[in-house]
């Protein structure tokens, strides 16, 4: 369930990088950052599922409602992430422009 | 249990040959040096270090998340008896060595695409300059 969360939180915003107008919301950060992690996730699942075979398919609630979460709580994170490094690098000037007015 | 340290490791070396890169790359001025037909290393190296740190974080939060890693030391809960540091190093040798060797090679083939890309439109403009 994590690994499903992740990558359409990848696929969404390859998406939207994709029909972008210009770069300055910097979202190329953000789909690397969520296609690593899928990846990542994926190979974690590849061996899961080479132990576990058919059950792999089978979680029981408590486990998916726990994996949602930690998936949801995941994309959160990265767009905490992203968020943070696109005020410290101000592609806009927005924050600049900001703290010279106050 | 720690698979997401061997990527973080590669994560570690490809930052420093990135920055290494980028700094051979650079003129005097410190404006990258681009050729035309060509995706500079260490812009293709920041694509690797990109996936690299962000999966390792995703996937830190995942272990803290858990509960197999602690703020005090050591650090990883499977540090505490020695069959389930065995199991951890299994696991980095399988899992964490398949994550960085996936991870590798798919950054290695959107490379490859990049760099096609890249030429296929300097060549169609070669043709129109020439026709």
């Amino acid at each position: 369930m994590t690994l499903l969360i992740m990558v359409f939180a990848a696929v969404t915003v390859t998406v939207k990088w994709y029909t972008r107008k210009d770069d300055s919301m910097r979202l190329g950060i953000l789909c690397f950052l969520y296609w690593g992690a899928s990846i990542m996730w994926l190979v974690d699942a590849l061996f899961e599922y080479a132990e576990l075979r058919a059950d792999y398919f089978a979680p029981s609630p408590e486990d998916m409602l726990n994996d949602t979460f930690l998936g949801l709580s995941a994309v959160a994170l990265g767009l905490v992430i992203w968020l943070v490094r696109l005020l410290v690098t101000d592609p806009k000037g927005s924050v600049r422009r900001m703290l010279k007015q106050s | 249990m720690a698979c997401f340290l061997v990527s973080a490791a590669e994560a570690v070396v490809v930052t420093a040959v990135e920055k290494n890169a980028e700094k051979k790359e650079c003129k005097h001025d410190g404006h990258v040096e681009v050729k035309e037909t060509k995706i500079p290393l260490s812009r293709k190296l920041k694509w690797l270090t990109y996936l690299l740190w962000g999966g390792v974080a995703m996937l830190a939060f995942e272990h803290i998340w858990h509960g197999e890693v602690t703020p005090f030391f050591p650090f990883l809960t499977a540090m505490n008896s020695p069959e389930d540091a065995s199991e951890m190093f299994r696991e980095m040798a399988t899992v964490g060595v398949g994550m960085a060797v996936l991870l590798t090679g798919v950054w290695g083939g959107m490379c490859a695409v990049a760099d096609r890309i890249v030429k296929r439109e300097s060549d169609s403009e070669t043709k129109e300059e020439t026709v």
